[in-house]
């Protein structure tokens, strides 16, 4: 399983552990089809303590990873969520046994389109399963049986990781002692299905795409993935934001070009980020990793009602949302808190001013790190969890 | 916890009241909470599974962060969510005379909770009475500090007048403490606790 991986990967899973699960027992897919085996690419930080009491799952959004303290092996920069973890941060290795899984159908080590069939040794490419938020959240439950952790004692995560805590909640209610979903819905909306389709024709319509099949043909749609990320980019923040970095000052001149290369600094700046992606994102796993996003729907999974999916449930909530957020906006974080009120689950939801749109969870938000850490000492009390002095 | 801001066993006289009514170990909900200090005051002393519910983001934040369970929300609009008789008591202090549909609030508290404990200013104290008649401005006094046009007091009442909405709503008055200017209890006919009372808490339940 460990052959024909693409650079990027072999750099990956240098870095991070791996399982290779669904041996035995395949995963059966939300799509019908049976998975197996197949691997998991995670990386973890600090130690699991004697009662298994202290565990962290991490779930990452679309276009982060596993590495999410640490120097990135394909990118060379920081970890995504950097300001959160780490010695003296809220969620600190010396206290906590810090899980991240790389999801399935993304690109950094984890089974997707990029392996090959077990039964013809072909690359997947399109043949792969469409995959689903709740495939992936069997996958890391399927990765802490491998690995003898019973239960959790937080799952967090923002936007597409915020999707995968609900399922988590929603799933396994006695494995989660306290779930954070920040900036993120239960359900994915019609605008924000429009955005993604807006990408993945992008990647479609790329010549080099050929129909998925490109390493087949030694070829990369690199155009075609670029202004999808382009395009996803700006869905992550705020009118504000990109004002106040840029407004309308040129780039590298001082008169308008007359022309169509990158005048504006904002121009500069997208192509910046669409070409960047390139390097550590591939254009399959993109399709297949927005499609789960987009068929994320919680409550249609529970008879049409979201307080069904969190009935008697024993987990503490802790929701985040931010002002200037529109592609998950607080009006979705808030469906979710009536959900669990109406399931009389135990709650905290603050909204947190910020300016910063989507990618305000990623960033140095002292708000929210002051309610998480607040949130999770509580939570850590009630669970005798011992605290740092 | 214990070195936490809002937790403290010196708490307001009226929300000390309010404690005292709350038997131990049960399910309280708290709107309008504030920064929480009912709320950990309950949690901490009463072992009361205590949730919180604020209109201010600043104090939904500073209750979470302080390892409370509070969500941003309005008495109003929010209560609604809730599922019947999900609380042993919902308590509602210093807030009424704030929401936009009293009778409303006071109907679905009762529906959220077993009991409800209310607490507001009276609005048939003597200081208003007086400044009303005598100065004939909009009353000022130090429960109700507000000018008429910045006030976010827009359903006050007097302790007769809730009296009459419990009685019109068929809601049971189990227990009413009239606190002076001075937050202690007095004892009174309610005539007389109309008019010497500032302000009042009461336990009510469904009949």
């Amino acid at each position: 399983m460990l052959q024909d991986l693409t650079d990027a990967e072999q750099l990956a899973l240098a870095q991070c552990r791996h399982a290779v699960l669904g041996v035995e027992r395949s995963l059966r897919l939300d799509c019908g089809v049976d998975l197996g085996p197949y691997r998991v690419a995670y990386q973890t930080y600090g130690t699991l303590n004697a009662d298994k009491t202290n565990a962290v799952l991490i779930c990452h959004p679309l276009s982060c990873d596993q590495f999410v303290s640490e120097r990135h092996p394909v990118t060379g920069k920081e970890g995504w969520w950097e300001s959160l973890v780490g010695p003296d941060k809220v969620l600190d290795p010396a206290r906590y046994f810090i899980i991240c899984v790389n999801v399935l159908g993304h690109c950094m080590g984890s089974t997707g389109p990029l392996a090959r069939e077990p039964a013809t040794g072909q690359p997947w490419n399109l043949r792969f399963p469409v995959v689903t938020i709740g495939d992936m959240v069997r996958a890391q439950a399927a990765l802490l049986d491998h690995l003898g952790i019973p239960d959790l004692f937080c799952v967090i995560g923002g936007s597409m990781g915020g999707m995968q805590v609900l399922e988590w909640a929603a799933t396994y209610p006695k494995r989660v002692f306290s779930a954070v979903p920040i900036a993120c819905a239960a359900h994915h909306s019609a605008q924000n299905i429009a955005f993604h389709e807006v990408g993945r024709q992008a990647i479609m319509a790329d010549p080099e795409w050929k129909g998925g099949d490109y390493r087949l043909h030694q070829t990369v749609p690199a155009r075609g993935l670029a202004v999808a990320r382009m395009t996803a980019h700006i869905t992550y923040l705020s009118e504000q934001a990109l004002q106040r970095k840029f407004g309308r000052a040129l780039q590298d001149r001082n008169a308008l070009g007359f022309g169509f290369d990158a005048d504006f600094q904002v121009e500069s700046y997208l192509r910046h980020q669409g070409s960047t992606f390139v390097d550590r994102f591939d254009a399959n796993s993109y399709l297949y990793i927005t499609r789960a996003m987009d068929y994320f729907d919680l409550a249609s999974a529970h008879g049409g009602v979201l307080a069904n999916a969190f009935r008697r449930s024993p987990t503490r909530f802790c929701l985040m949302s931010f002002t200037s957020d529109w592609l998950f906006p607080t009006r979705e974080s808030r469906e979710i808190v009536h959900a669990l009120n109406a399931a009389a689950a135990n709650v905290s939801f603050v909204e947190v001013e910020s300016d910063k749109g989507h990618d305000a969870f990623l960033l140095d938000e002292p708000e929210m790190f002051r309610t998480l850490s607040g949130f999770l000492k509580g939570a850590a009390a009630v669970r005798g969890l011992k605290q740092a002095a | 916890m214990k070195s936490e801001p809002a937790v403290t066993a010196a708490i307001r006289v009226d929300l000390q009241l309010i404690a005292d009514m709350v038997t131990p170990d049960t399910r309280a909900l708290d709107v309008g909470c504030g920064d929480g200090a009912l709320l950990a005051y309950l949690v901490n002393f009463k072992r009361v599974d205590a949730r919180g519910m604020e209109l201010s983001q600043a104090g939904v934040n500073a209750c979470v962060a302080s390892g409370l369970s509070v969500i941003q929300g309005d008495a109003d609009a929010d209560l609604r969510a809730y599922p019947d008789a999900a609380f042993d008591y919902v308590i509602l202090s210093q807030t009424l005379q704030a929401t936009r549909e009293p009778r409303e609030v006071l109907r679905q508290m009762l529906r959220v909770g077993k009991r409800a404990i209310v607490s507001f200013p009276n609005f048939a104290h003597w200081q208003v009475r007086l400044r009303l008649v005598f100065g004939g401005r909009m009353p000022q006094t130090t429960s109700l500090p507000y000018k008429w046009y910045d006030t976010p007091n827009i359903h006050l009442c007097s302790i007769d007048d809730f009296r009459a909405l419990c009685g019109d709503m068929g809601v049971r008055i189990e227990r009413a403490i009239v606190l002076n200017s001075k937050s202690r209890p007095i004892h009174m006919p309610p005539l007389l606790a109309n008019v010497f009372g500032e302000q009042a808490v009461f336990m009510l339940s469904r009949d």
